[in-house]
């Protein structure tokens, strides 16, 4: 009799669905951050990938166009060899955005992967958060100095110099959140099942990191931007005949006082960017987070 | 039952507003019912029932923009508490009312110290300073029952236990003397010896003051123990109030009589032992400490079981009885693995499983499930019901679609619709979790069974049908079930045979009957005594 309660319980419930699920990307874009975030992001993507055909070649010489201010001809201006600096901050976004999606996708799986190992077998745990320990002790850019000495600037050691202290984040984030689900009844219950290891954490621990883990990856990739333009800057990052908004902004130094807006364009246009991505960042969280978007 | 007709608190037509897309209009309705002075007034309900918004809409404490008062009034002492300003209403909380919460460790402050607590009631709402403050303080605590209070006075909530944080929170709510005491639930998240003790103490308190007392519960047991009048509500509607005599023994209203009846007895039936042929389970010298030495210097080391012996038959119900740290749950979590025994044997089907390896161990895992307490923990939110009834079966190679027609017949022998194996758990209540937990610890065709507090968590009418599942589907499988429980109630009526634990050792175990009506040891005896409600016999279910 009670069991017949019950059947019609949820056989009521399945006429009418106890709540109606948008979808996730929905559910996300109604937030405004996301909104403008991904809007703003999407058109320095679209910049990215079809600017370059549009605009002239970023790295033709003319020197009878030196130090030229922004103008209907040239609207970023020029540089001191007589680029135009238009052309070379729309090329350098397509730098700025590999590096930075390159860095968050690279960190991010490396970074799940060892933290899902020290978060789930405890023997190897202490081991592996001692190494993660000493990386974090190592400044980001000196480390990114070292290894592009050693081994010659290129766009990939500048994505790998990058790369390697951002992974001890993502590690810590990873275990901590398996430290709190391994000890969820159901995870239990898998172990009781007899459930290998493999299956438990790709099934049962793994999709609960996922939501932490996408906030997470927009702040690295911000951060990674701005990493690269000041290596760029420096001088130490990628080779100075490609045009990142770093080296261009690194060239542009010397002639600041005169010709400002040599600066001034590649800035904003990292600024924008950064800004972008860290707003989308914020705004994931308050979706896939919702405790922490309530306390704010 | 001294209470005169001067009510403290009078709550008429309360109707309170739920946000839109709720699950029904109201949160409350037409909610009457009034609290005299020198009286305690059970308010009794299973979850969803309202009376806990009822008691924060008296505070003030709910939030007015998710839930609006919109009809009604609420008079304490002649005050309509719905119309006074918030700078009024924080006044009269703590003079004239104060409440006191289920959960004591999260009604305190973790960095406060406990006197400090209680001594910040009387600098807001009084002029006491210094050592006057002080003094009151440490004479309020003494009222409550806190063994030396002086120095009790600087300890912090995490040093004290359960049941002396609870008395701080008494002795806060007391502090000012206010005519209208609220305590929701208060005693729930205590053990039972600690929890008969601070039902003494209310009664005790409350009798010296002369306030009224709006005592939120869904236990039965503790209203036939301290209540003067019951007021029982359901889906935010009162459906029946009266005396507490009236109510327990003569309920008029089909709801209040089916809750009543779903208390379980605290006689367990007269019945044969039910356990035949070879153990499916037994241990013997079974041990778990926990701890180690740190990396500097020595860790702290506790013997969470100490040398368990224990033999469950097919067809038997065994119960572990003992409060939280008795090291019940330990065992449970020894026997089916989750944790490795330091020490011990545990035979399943002739294999001793204790200190086998994990590869060794698979094949019995199969043998051994266990059912957990925390119906909304126990089933992965991102996987689908089949998902989780079918991921056992193949993992021991069982094809899907075998696992599947399985799934759906077990779907139907815990009386359940098998089309539901396609959804989402957040699409079922506690007790249906409980019973798709239960479905998919079958699909493994265990020998033993083991249910971790399995109803502990559930409404008690829930908790009813819950149970009697566990005890058809043990008939039904031939089972070996280990019944693990803090309610006596609850393995009165289940259990064929008892074990009762405390610090980790099994200080008696016998026939139910046996141990429930001739306890030899003084803990046992001790555990039945503070039982609540033990001089009432609740109509039995109709």
């Amino acid at each position: 009799m009670t069991a017949r309660d019950d059947i019609d319980a949820v056989e009521a419930d399945s006429v009418t669905p106890i709540r109606d699920d948008p979808s996730a990307l929905r559910l996300m874009m109604r937030n405004r951050g996301v909104f403008w975030g991904g809007m703003l992001l999407a058109v320095m993507v679209m910049i990215a990938l079809f600017g370059p055909l549009l605009t002239g070649d970023p790295i033709a010489l003319n020197p009878i166009k030196r130090l030229k201010p922004p103008s209907g001809e040239l609207f970023f201006g020029s540089d001191f060899l007589g680029r135009d600096i238009f052309a070379r901050v729309v090329y350098g976004a397509r730098i700025s955005l590999v590096v930075g999606l390159a860095v968050a996708a690279i960190s991010v799986a490396i970074g799940l992967f060892i933290g899902m190992i020290a978060g789930y077998i405890r023997i190897l745990d202490g081991i592996i958060m001692r190494v993660m320990d000493g990386l974090m002790a190592i400044p980001a850019i000196l480390l990114a100095i070292a290894l592009i000495s050693l081994s010659g600037a290129t766009l990939t050691t500048v994505i790998i110099a990058i790369t390697i202290p951002e992974i001890p984040r993502v590690v810590r984030l990873v275990r901590s959140v398996v430290l709190t689900v391994r000890d969820e009844p159901y995870v239990e219950a898998a172990i009781a099942a007899g459930s290998r290891l493999p299956l438990i954490l790709h099934r049962h621990i793994l999709p609960n990191t996922i939501a932490p883990l996408i906030v997470q990856a927009t702040y690295i990739c911000g951060s990674a931007m701005l990493t690269e333009s000041i290596l760029g800057f420096l001088g130490a990052g990628i080779p100075p005949e490609i045009p990142s908004w770093g080296n261009i902004m690194s060239e542009g130094r010397t002639y600041f006082q005169i010709s400002p807006w040599i600066i001034f364009f590649p800035g904003i246009a990292l600024a924008m960017t950064v800004l972008a991505v860290n707003v989308m960042g914020d705004g994931l969280r308050d979706t896939l987070d919702p405790r922490v978007a309530r306390k704010m | 039952m001294t209470a005169s007709a001067d009510p403290v608190l009078d709550i008429r037509g309360l109707t309170v507003r739920l946000p839109e897309g709720a699950d029904r209009a109201h949160a409350i309705e037409d909610v009457s019912f009034s609290v005299n002075r020198g009286e305690i007034v059970c308010v009794v309900g299973e979850s969803g029932s309202g009376k806990s918004v009822t008691a924060f809409t008296v505070m003030g404490l709910i939030p007015r923009r998710e839930l609006t008062p919109v009809a009604g009034e609420i008079m304490l002492e002649g005050d309509d508490l719905l119309k006074q300003r918030p700078r009024r209403l924080r006044q009269l909380r703590g003079e004239r009312m104060a409440m006191i919460f289920q959960e004591p460790m999260t009604a305190l402050n973790p960095v406060m110290k406990a006197g400090e607590q209680i001594g910040e009631m009387l600098e807001i709402h009084t002029s006491l300073r210094g050592e006057a403050r002080k003094e009151r303080v440490i004479r309020a605590m003494d009222e409550v029952g806190l063994p030396d209070p002086a120095s009790m006075y600087d300890a912090y909530p995490h040093q004290l236990s359960g049941g002396q944080r609870q008395r701080i929170m008494i002795a806060m709510a007391l502090s000012l003397e206010p005519a209208l005491l609220i305590a929701d639930e208060p005693t729930t998240a205590l053990d039972v010896t600690t929890q008969a003790r601070i039902l003494d103490l209310m009664k005790d308190i409350q009798r010296r003051h002369g306030m009224g007392v709006m005592f939120i519960t869904h236990d039965f047991g503790v209203v036939a123990e301290i209540a003067d009048r019951v007021v029982v509500m359901q889906h935010g509607k009162v459906v029946e109030q009266g005396r507490a005599e009236d109510i327990l023994q003569n309920p008029q209203h089909p709801y209040t009589r089916m809750l009543i009846g779903s208390v379980p007895g605290l006689v367990p039936p007269d019945r044969p032992l039910r356990g035949h042929g070879e153990p499916a389970l037994s241990t013997i010298g079974l041990n778990k400490v926990y701890g180690s030495k740190g990396l500097f210097g020595t860790g702290r080391v506790v013997h969470a079981a100490k040398d368990v012996d224990l033999v469950v038959q097919r067809g038997e119900t065994l119960g572990v009885v003992g409060e939280s740290g008795s090291g019940k749950s330990t065992v449970a979590r020894c026997i089916v693995r989750l944790v490795d025994p330091t020490d011990g044997e545990m035979t399943i089907s002739g294999t001793d499983i204790a200190r086998i390896g994990e590869g060794a161990l698979r094949p019995h895992r199969r043998d051994i499930q266990i059912v957990f307490q925390d119906p909304y923990r126990s089933l992965n939110p991102r996987c689908t019901i089949g998902q989780s009834i079918t991921e056992g079966p193949m993992n021991f190679g069982i094809g899907k679609a075998e696992a599947t027609d399985r799934a759906r017949e077990l779907m139907r022998v815990v009386g359940l619709s098998p089309d539901a194996l396609d959804r989402f758990p957040h699409q079922f209540s506690g007790g249906q979790r409980q019973r798709i937990c239960i479905a998919r610890a079958l699909a493994m065709e265990p020998k033993v069974l083991i249910a971790d507090e399995a109803v502990s968590a559930l409404d008690v009418s829930v908790q009813a049908q819950v149970l009697d599942l566990l005890d058809d589907v043990r008939e039904k499988f031939d089972l070996a079930m280990l019944f693990i429980t803090h309610d006596l109630r609850v393995a009165a009526q289940i259990c064929d045979r008892i074990m009762v634990m405390q610090h980790g050792v099994v200080v008696e175990q016998g026939r139910t009957r046996d141990i429930y009506m001739n306890p030899q040891h003084p803990y046992t005896e001790q555990l039945l005594l503070a039982a609540p409600g033990r001089d009432t016999t609740f109509l039995s279910a109709g």
